[in-house]
């Protein structure tokens, strides 16, 4: 059975490096090519942000996993901001709130196997990601 | 403060980035670069990504934003040594980078701004 | 004397005894003798011990913070055979083999109390397939691990790419393309032109009979990649059949050029490249 999850805040931009860097080291730990690294830790870098900026504040846990030959990482960010309130307009390529080129989310989704995401406004936002490799 | 020096080759300005940028960073550069293209007169600007792990659409915007800022003081941009990985992952992300000149090296790049002068 | 303490202390007393006949049976199973020295599967064995000991000696819980250390330790060796080469038997055997020795030492010391025996034969018995059971899933896992390396090593040197002139590169494809195979070849592509420092690379597609979407896109993603790293692709072989495929696709190929054959690309790429007036003087 793999480790315990570990909890890292997202209240400030270098704890954005920092989960980079937490995610990286561990794709590295369990072998994963340098394409696969590449691209989960540029979609965590993608949420960790959105976490930050329009969570405004939040956390991220990492968690590895194993399930039928398959091994890989799940990542929950959640924060208690003003959530999103159209969950289809913001997963559409292009789509943005602020300045930015606005493919964060949606963008993301391609960069991993599974994308999950739950928002309440008002309440906050959770999303998942979770990339593997093997079957 | 930690800053991302900026070298000076002739006309040209050469900036190399070697660290994880968080953003504070990135926009400092950005400040930093139009600063110096304004107080030198330079006509070219390489940016060489060639260190960088990950491209982000933070640092994707930070790209297009710089080469559109010398562009009105009269520079032409060419980002260089963009990684494999990296270039996959933004084809994957769906960022095209608009108006962003690219070049495979530091020296491909010079012929590339010379040719454009 | 309940059976857990008796478990307990048949694996601490004699265990030199205990371990020199485990190493024993294992000895004369694993058939490549190289593999590992007898002092070395000693002291994992002796290690083995140490932890079981230390552990709750009730049903493995591979998840649960008392069983960690053994859990470690067992992943470590399995995986470890797994790289080395042994056998599925050979790995799994480092656990079931422990059984007949210890069930010997358990029976003796249970003495005339055949409920004792029995219950801590049982006890033993079902801990030791457990983690034999373990140690097989984590070996598994790690040959999955060294094929698909093997796989992905196979993949690259079965499509090689070719440099025809200063600053070309050539990527003949042959055969079906599927995804996977696909996206390796993709990605060695666009490694060599950084390696090479190539401004065009010409994708061949002339011994592909069949292009799906699947691989229409990859090869799209690949030449907005390489695009995006500062060199030019152009697709050449581009058959009328495969033409109509990629328009009823749908796919856009943009600015992306295209040559029937691999000359007339190649003289595309000397333009490009500023390179044909070298060859026309030739």
């Amino acid at each position: 059975m793999p480790p315990a999850p570990k909890t890292l805040p997202l209240r400030c931009e270098s704890d954005i490096v920092q989960a980079r860097r937490e995610v990286r080291d561990l794709t590295i730990r369990l072998g994963w090519s340098l394409i696969e690294q590449t691209k989960f830790v540029t979609a965590t870098s993608e949420i960790a942000r959105n976490t930050l900026v329009h969570g405004r504040g939040g956390q991220m846990t990492v968690e590895e996993f194993s399930r039928d030959g398959r091994h890989g990482i799940r990542l929950v960010f959640t924060d208690e901001g003003p959530g999103i309130p159209d969950l289809v307009l913001a997963m559409r390529d292009g789509y943005t709130t602020g300045n930015g080129m606005g493919l964060g989310l949606s963008g993301s989704k391609r960069l991993v196997n599974e994308f999950d995401l739950q928002s309440e406004v008002g309440k906050g936002t959770r999303i998942t990601l979770v990339k593997w490799i093997g079957r | 403060m930690e800053r991302i020096p900026i070298l000076k080759m002739g006309e040209f300005l050469l900036v190399t980035i070697q660290v994880d940028m968080h953003d504070q960073l990135a926009l400092t550069l950005q400040d930093d670069i139009t600063s110096r293209i304004a107080a030198t007169g330079a006509r070219g600007l390489l940016l060489d990504i060639s260190s960088v792990e990950i491209v982000d659409s933070f640092i994707g915007r930070m790209l297009v934003n710089i080469s559109l800022m010398a562009r009105i003081l009269g520079a032409e941009t060419v980002v260089v040594g963009m990684r494999p990985a990296v270039a996959i992952t933004l084809v994957e992300l769906g960022l095209s980078l608009p108006g962003v000149r690219t070049a495979l090296d530091v020296d491909k790049g010079m012929t590339a701004l010379r040719a454009s002068l | 004397m309940s059976a857990n303490q008796l478990l307990n202390t048949t694996l601490t007393q004699d265990r030199d005894a205990l371990v020199s006949e485990w190493v024993k049976i294992q000895l004369s199973v694993i058939s490549q003798q190289g593999l590992i020295s007898e002092s070395g599967l000693r002291e994992q064995c002796t290690t083995f011990l140490q932890l079981l000991v230390a552990s709750p000696l009730t049903r493995f819980d591979a998840g649960s913070k008392p069983w960690s250390d053994l859990r470690d330790f067992l992943t470590e060796v399995s995986s470890s055979r797994g790289r080395q080469g042994f056998t599925p038997t050979e790995t799994a055997l480092f656990v079931f083999s422990l059984k007949t020795p210890l069930f010997h030492r358990l029976r003796n010391a249970a003495g005339a109390d055949s409920a004792l025996a029995f219950d801590s034969l049982l006890l033993a018995s079902t801990l030791l397939d457990d983690l034999g059971l373990f140690t097989t899933d984590s070996y598994q896992k790690t040959r999955e691990d060294v094929i698909r390396r093997q796989q992905q090593d196979l993949l690259e040197l079965s499509t090689p790419v070719v440099k025809l002139w200063d600053g070309i590169l050539a990527l003949p494809l042959v055969g079906t393309l599927d995804s996977a195979r696909t996206q390796v070849v993709m990605e060695s592509l666009l490694q060599k032109i950084v390696d090479t420092g190539s401004d065009v690379a010409i994708i061949d597609i002339t011994g592909v009979p069949t292009v799906d979407t699947l691989v229409a896109q990859h090869l799209l993603k690949t030449i907005t990649a390489a695009r995006l790293m500062g060199a030019d692709c152009i697709i050449s072989g581009v058959r009328p059949q495969i033409a109509q495929t990629i328009v009823h696709l749908g796919v856009n190929l943009g600015e992306v050029s295209t040559k029937a054959n691999l000359a007339d690309a190649f003289r595309l790429a000397l333009e490009r490249t500023k390179q044909l007036h070298k060859v026309n003087s030739l």
